[in-house]
Parts: C-alpha cells; structure tokens; sequence
C-alpha cells in the first residue's frame, strides 16, 4: 500500500531530520520525504497536521503477560517494537518457547516482538541455555530478567561463551544480597518510614562485577535500569575505557524520587527502587547528554497484587502508552529538545539492539508514531489498553498522544 | 500532601503515626487520657461512649499484651471488641488485605485495631475506607512493620509528663535497636513535636538507621557518653524476631556494650526514669537490678497504655 | 423562686449574691449529711462557694460529663475534658449536684448516670443558680434561685473574672 504522511513536523533524530514535510511509504518501507519518489500515487493519505510524524518508538524492556493486550497497548503508546525480558512463565530458556512468542507476534500482527532468551536455565543462574538455539529462533540478545547472577563463576563462563558468538547479554546490575531483604532506596525516606533498604552500593558492586568480567572476556554488555549516580559513573568511566557496555534508564526513574512514596504508595515500588534526588538528577543529566537510551520498563500488575502494603506490593508499573508523555515531560524540565528526546526512545534503543530501526530513512522499514504533542489527557484505567492500569500516574493529566501507528506500512493504531 | 489521619476540620479520624500530627493534636490525647486514669480507678472501671460501637482487633501479627490492652480500653469504653487473629496463610488463601476489610465494615465495624508486619498497611486500608466513602469507619494502629507504634508513643509521652511534668527542659535518651523499632520512630516524633530540646540515640551502627539526625536526633554509639546528664532513658527491646543477617555477634557482648546496668544509669541524672516498651530480655538490654529499681517505671506505662487507648479510641470514633 | 426577668433589658445579676442566695436555701437541709458535686466549670465554682458558705467539712467532687454526653456522635469528644474526681463513697449518700446552667436537662442527664457509675447514692438533689427553661428531659431543680428566658441564638455563661469573683455574661451562639 502506497501512503503519504501529510502536513506533519517529520522528525527523524538519527538522520537529522526535523522539518514539516511529507513522508512517503512504499511495499512497507519509507519510500522518501519531500518530494514523492518517481512514479508514487499515493493509495491512502494520512493527515498529520499539528502533529509530530517520528519513527515508531522503541521500548528495550516491556512485559508482555497477556500478550493480545499488551501489543495493543504498545501500539497505542507508539510503540512499534517491544523488547521482551525472558521471565514470563515459563521463562525463555528454549528455542521453541521463543519460536512461539515471535510467531504469536507477528500473527497478532501489531507491534514487533523482539524476545531477550534467558541467558541460563530457569533463570536460575546456574547453567547456560542454549544461546545460539535461542538466537535463531528469534531472541536479540540473553539476560536474566532483573535477578542477579551470583555465581560470579557461572556469569564468567556465561559471558565467555556469549563472546564466541559475539552476542550481547542484558544485566541489571543488583547484588543478591544487598538487595534480597530491601524494598525501597536505603535513604532518608526509607529511614523515616521504616522500609528496608536497598543501598546504592547494591547497584554499584554489581556493575563493577560485571566490568571486570566484560574487562576480562570482551562480552558486549548492556546494562538495564539504572537507578544511581554512582551506577552511571561507573559506567561511564568503563564506556571511557573502551569497554562494549551500555546502558538504559527507566523513564519513571527520571520522574520520581524516593520521596514520591509518600503515604507508603505501593505504586511508587519499583525494581530497582526509585532512589534520591540527587540520583535522579544524574540518571538526567546522562540522558540528557545522550548517553543512555530510555525505556517503559513496562510492568502489568494487577491490583490484587498492588493494593497492598508496600513491601507486598509487586514493584513495577504499566509503562506502553505512557512511555511517549513521559519522555516528553521529562524532556521539557530537562531542557531537552524535542528530537532529541525522541532519539532516546527510537534511535538510541535501536542502536543498543544494533538493529537499522528507529530510523526514516529511504529504505527503512515504515515503523512510524504520528503524535500530537500538545493533546492532553487525563490517565485513567479506562484510558488504557494494556491489562496493567498500575501506575503511579493515575488521575494525572499527561501531555502528547498518539493519533496513529503504522508498522511495516499499515496502520495497526488509530486513535 | 493532606494527611490521611486528619479529616477536612483537621480533626483526628484515624491514628496511623505520630509524625505529621500537630502539638495540639498530641496534647489533646494526653489530657483526656488523664481523664481516663481517673476511670480506670474507679470500681465501674465503664463510660458508655462507645456503647453499640465494634471494635474489631485485626492482629496480622501476634501480640497477646498489646492486643489485650486495646481490648480492655474498648470494653471500658463500652464497645463491642471482636479479635481477629489473622496469620499469614488465611490470607494466602486469596483473600486480600483490603477484602478482608470490605467484609469486616459490611458486618459494620465501626474501628480497626491493626497491627501488621509490613510499614505502611494502615495507610493502604485508610485511604480505601477513604475511597468507598466510609468516613465513618477508623482506623488506630497498633504497630505497622518498623514504621510506627503511635500508641506506645503516646504514652510514652504521656508517662513522662507524668513523671517530669515539662517537656522543653528534658535530654532523653533511646537506647538498642531503633532501626528495626516502630516504638523508636514514634517515640521520636512525638518528643520532637512536643518540643523535647535534645533526643539521644544510642546502639551500634548497625542497628541505628542512617539519616537519624535527619529526625534531630544525636547519635551516639558509645552509652557511656550517650547517657550522661539524661533525664529519660527508654530502653528497646533487641528484637531477634526482626533481625536478619549479621548485625550483631551475640546477646552477650550487646549486653556488655549498650545494657543498661545501675553502672551504666548512674551517668544519667539521679532523677532519672527508666522506660521499657516490653516485654523485656532481662540480662539482654537490661539488667535486672534496674528492671526491678526506683527509677524504672515500666509497670505504670502499661496502666498509662490503657487510659491512653482509650483516649485515642474515643477521640478519633467522634470525628 | 425570683419572677422571671428578661436579662436583655436590664443588667444581670450578681452570681456572687445568687450564690448566698442558693446557700439559705440549702442550709435548712443538711440534717442528711449531703454531699456537694459540681459539674465542670460553672457547677464547681459554685459548688466550692457553697462549701465555705455552708461550712461544710468534706471535699466536695467534681464531674466531668464528657464520656456520658449523649452527642457524641455528632460532636465527637470534647476537646477540653478534665477528670471527674470524687472522694468521697457515692454509696448510701445524699448528693447535692450543683450546676450553673439549667436548660435541657441532658447535661443533668449524663451527670446523674455518671454518678450512679460510682456506686448507688441514697438522693441526689440539684442545685442551680439559672434556669433557663426549655427542658427535653423531665429534669427538675430543687434548688433554684434565677428563672430567666433568653431571646434567640443567646447563651447564658458563668465567668470567673481576674479577681476570683463569679460573674454572668450573654453570649451569642
């Protein structure tokens, strides 16, 4: 199908491009901007006017529990590829697990499933699954969901193995055992309210580990949800080395603070927990310098599971269709520019994946958000698609929303 | 941020922790509890304020002494009581805290004692009694994880008026495991916002929460310094149910180190009361010798405990 | 009992000379041994004149109606509640419950199960400087010194001024 994206502000950070203008989509690919590509005619045309034509977003860390709704929801936020941390039940540890879930996706039809396979059996942390089966079937790289590996040998072994095959591991980097009895930020919040806590240092010790590890074996790391200032230093300093480590953050974790717990709020429980303000003022700072990509991390808990007390309350919170309003609100008090802000949600992740995504050049493939930047609404449970109307944010009023979602050239979103 | 506890006069309707309460509010339950040690001497030990009102005890985590003494404050009080010991696996069963809840105030429970082992559950099952509309339903609570005890607290307070009368001249001094203590951080706040000009922490690193002085609290980890020139001394319980890991190599060398023992409490001014939430380690945090002393007062806090639920009971059941 | 008088048209009367007043009514019934309880505030400034006037050895009790209210549960508890102190044995006596105010006869009410609290007394006789009408409760006092009718949205209060000396004063409601 031949569209045409009228009227719009096209913005494509990758390529630079940010200028109200047409854009042209082909056999499912963008097909140019401008001026129509020799002998085009436009079967559909899309009407973007006041609104922002970008590349469909990409989220590096999305659950999918209940797999219809969850893409539908992805869609709905502009998502247009989800990332998918391998610990559902069962966990991703074999091929076939994987060659379902990729299948399942594309039947569904609307965003693209890109599975992360569990790097060891069960998640246990003991032994290797089989990388290079998973891979095949589909998975863009191997991690451990966000349970820390503690059989330091074991992650060696793993990391070596995964560097014959150059694939990448994704870690969050939490030591076991700071971290097992902890629910919120060892701070002053958690001191006044009585919360045991998770110290920096869990995050800390555990990047160090796995530095010296990629140090020792070359293995390409990505690093997952970073919640501190001390964690970015130190990978920075390791990125300054030359080591092949990257790193996202979790875009509430560029919003909210320890101290948006307030009353014991269960839905300011996160993993890792929402630190002080002097770290999420260095988790900015580094996306703001384009130094990490961001992500939903998106979370569907179900509220027998989230009304409850705090340190009962499963930590996490729905992430899809408000990744876009918060990126963009985050942007605004940062002082970010819009394109730039978009790059951290489409260009950046896709470059984390190293995959030619997230981007509008001729060629690419035609996976576009066409959003409103100034709509507001207000987030209600009835407001989202996804089953997890968790989120820290109900009741507020957001800013920017998605009137349409093209994946591969056809519309699989429209508001 | 509105405080859950204060309906829209700022009146207290619920008692869920002492900190973001007013002066005013505090001194408030302290007198009329004096008024209700008047009650508790009589032979009808009864006033029919809460008569036709039930009181239901929801006890998530066991406590024969202190669920009794809210018992006998809502029978003095005229009240219906109704225990409900619920231990964890009733609620594994799928009910959830707040269904639980549900069906307790459509057998229309007029109160809830709660007591439970995770900080924060009494403000979850506030803010829905808030949400379903029931402003007529409230909540006292009995002790919430490490998070607060604003019972204890309240009569802590209110047995030290007792005993010292004025507050703003006092130094007092808490002593052991304050990071693991509901009673600690209440204890805390209430001295603060009653204007006690000095408050001491005393114990080890590990058992002292950092940011204390955040609360204006001194830190102290030798008690030898800690307790010089104290007015107070309250002594906590070292709580092994609570303790998780290495934070301390045995009862024995805490013992040696933060006890209290006469030695020990003659630094203090020889006026000094000892305070002691219960139940005590005897030999553990303190030494029998003191236990048994002039100075302790620990029997007359569970009397005070008494006229001071009641106070709390009555006081937030007409709001 | 003194004819009505509408306070509004003229000044109020002395509380001090009501108070001698009540006292000669009193005194001729003391053959009874009775004991004095006044209820907070006005009642027991009242009833601590009535002891030196009437000479009487014992302490007398104070009470305090706020746990037998029966408004509590559209006005919750009264902020400012002081301890009821009786010492003496309720049992078998003859009381003399002494108030400022009588007007709907609840306060009356709520004092009297108070005391009955204490043990089972022999009588209790009241004692009241005003009365303003408009009972809800058949209350009624055995001694009286003042019948008085207020005019709308007015409230009659005992004050004690800076020199010790009990004195009346209009407030509006």
């Amino acid at each position: 199908m031949n569209i045409a994206i009228q009227n719009g502000r096209v913005i494509d950070p990758k390529n630079g491009v940010d200028r109200s203008t047409t854009l042209y989509i082909a056999d499912g690919k963008v097909a140019g901007l401008g001026d129509a590509p020799a002998g085009f005619v436009a079967e559909q045309t899309i009407d973007a006017t006041d609104c922002v034509v970008c590349p469909g977003l990409i989220d590096l860390g999305a659950r999918l529990n209940s797999i219809e709704a969850e893409l539908a929801a992805a869609v709905a936020g502009g998502v247009t590829s989800v990332v998918v941390p391998p610990d559902a039940d069962p966990p991703l540890d074999e091929p076939e697990l994987a060659d379902r879930l990729v299948h399942r996706g594309t039947e569904i039809g609307k965003a693209r499933v890109l599975p992360l396979g569990a790097l060891t059996l069960g998640l246990q942390g003991e032994r290797l699954a089989e990388l290079a089966g998973l891979k095949k079937a589909g998975c863009v790289a191997f991690s451990q969901a966000n349970r820390s590996v503690v059989d330091t040998e074991a992650l060696l072994r793993a990391m070596e193995y995964a560097a014959t095959f150059g694939f990448a591991i994704w870690l969050q980097p939490q030591d076991h055992w700071l971290s097992r009895n902890g629910i919120a930020h060892e701070g002053e919040v958690s001191s006044r309210l009585g919360l045991a806590g998770i110290p920096v240092a869990a995050e800390t010790i555990a990047i160090g580990t796995v530095v010296q590890l990629v140090r020792d074996t070359g293995c390409r790391v990505h690093l997952t949800r970073l919640s501190s200032a001390a964690g970015v230093a130190l990978v920075q300093r390791a990125q300054h080395e030359g080591l092949p480590v990257t790193f996202d953050i979790g875009v509430h974790h560029l919003l909210l603070t320890e101290n948006d717990i307030g009353y014991f709020n269960p839905h300011a429980r996160f993993s890792p927990p929402l630190r002080a303000q002097s770290d999420r003022q260095a988790l900015s700072n580094a996306a703001a310098a384009g130094l990490a990509a961001i992500c939903s991390d998106h979370t569907p808990v179900g509220a027998d599971d989230k009304l409850l007390p705090f340190g009962e309350a499963k930590p996490g919170s729905t992430g899809l269709e408000v990744l876009l309003p918060l990126t963009l609100k985050w942007a605004e008090a940062a002082g970010v520019s819009l394109p730039d802000a978009l790059a951290r949600i489409t260009s950046a992740p896709a470059e984390v994946l190293g995959l030619p995504s997230g981007q509008l050049g001729t060629g690419a493939a035609a996976d576009i958000c066409i959003f409103d930047p100034a709509a507001i609404w207000q987030l209600t449970p009835e407001a989202l698609k996804s089953r997890g109307k968790n989120s820290p944010w109900l009741g507020y009023l957001l800013t920017g929303r998605v009137k349409t979602t093209l994946v591969g050239g056809r519309v699989v979103y429209q508001a | 941020m509105h405080n859950p506890q204060l309906n829209k006069d700022g009146e207290l309707t619920h008692l869920l922790s002492i900190e973001g309460l007013p002066q005013r509010i505090l001194t408030q339950i302290l007198d009329t509890a004096a008024s209700f040690m008047e009650v508790s001497a009589r032979d009808v030990k009864k006033v029919p304020l809460l008569r036709g009102k039930s009181v239901f005890n929801l006890f998530f985590e066991n406590s024969t002494r202190t669920r009794t003494t809210f018992e006998i404050a809502a029978k003095r009080l005229s009240a219906d009581v109704i225990n409900l010991d619920i231990n964890k696996s009733s609620t594994a069963k799928g009910e959830t805290l707040l269904d639980t809840i549900d069906n307790l105030v459509a057998m229309h429970a007029n109160l809830f004692v709660v007591r439970h082992a995770s900080s924060g559950a009494p403000y979850l099952i506030a803010e829905h009694l808030q949400r379903i509309g029931r402003d007529d339903v409230h909540v006292v609570n009995a002790g919430d994880g490490r998070h607060a005890h604003p019972t204890q607290g309240l009569l802590d307070m209110y047995t030290i008026r007792h005993y010292k009368k004025d507050f703003s001249q006092l130094r007092v001094a808490i002593v052991g495991d304050i990071l693991h203590s509901r009673v600690a951080r209440s204890d805390i706040h209430a001295l603060t916002t009653l204007g006690v000009p000095e408050v001491r922490a005393i114990g080890p690193e590990t058992l002292l929460p950092k940011h204390l002085d955040k609360l204006g609290v001194h830190v102290f980890h030798d008690m030898n310094e800690g307790l010089k020139d104290v007015d107070v001394v309250i002594m906590l319980r070292l709580q092994n149910e609570r303790m998780t890991g290495a934070l301390l190599p045995s009862a024995g060398e805490y013992f040696r180190h933060y006890g209290l023992t006469p030695q020990k409490l003659a630094l203090a001014k020889p006026d000094a009361i000892v305070m002691h939430p219960g139940p005590m380690n005897r030999g553990v945090e303190i030494h029998s010798a003191v236990a048994d002393g002039p100075q302790a007062v620990i029997l007359p806090q569970v009397t005070f405990g008494i006229a001071v639920r009641m106070a709390v009971m009555s006081i937030v059941a007409g709001n | 009992m003194s004819p009505l008088s509408d306070p509004s048209s003229r000044s109020l009367p002395d509380a001090e000379a009501q108070c001698r007043q009540l006292a000669d009514l009193i005194r001729p019934q003391l053959a009874n041994k009775p004991a004095l309880v006044g209820i907070y505030s006005g009642g027991a400034w009242i009833a601590e004149r009535l002891r030196e006037l009437l000479d009487l050895p014992e302490e007398i009790g104070l009470i305090d109606v706020s746990f037998y209210r029966d408004d509590f549960a559209e006005k919750g508890l009264h902020p400012q509640c002081k301890p009821t102190v009786i010492p003496f044995d309720v049992e078998g006596r003859h009381l003399i419950l002494v108030d400022d105010v009588l007007y709907t006869g609840r306060t009356t009410r709520a004092a009297i199960n108070e005391l009955f609290d204490y043990g089972r007394p022999a009588s209790i006789a009241l004692a009241v400087l005003a009365d303003r009408g408009g009972r809800e409760l058949p209350v009624a006092a055995t001694y009286g010194v003042w019948d008085v009718q207020l005019g709308e949205g007015q409230n009659l209060v005992l004050g004690k001024q800076d020199n010790g000396q009990l004195a009346w004063r209009l407030e509006h409601a």
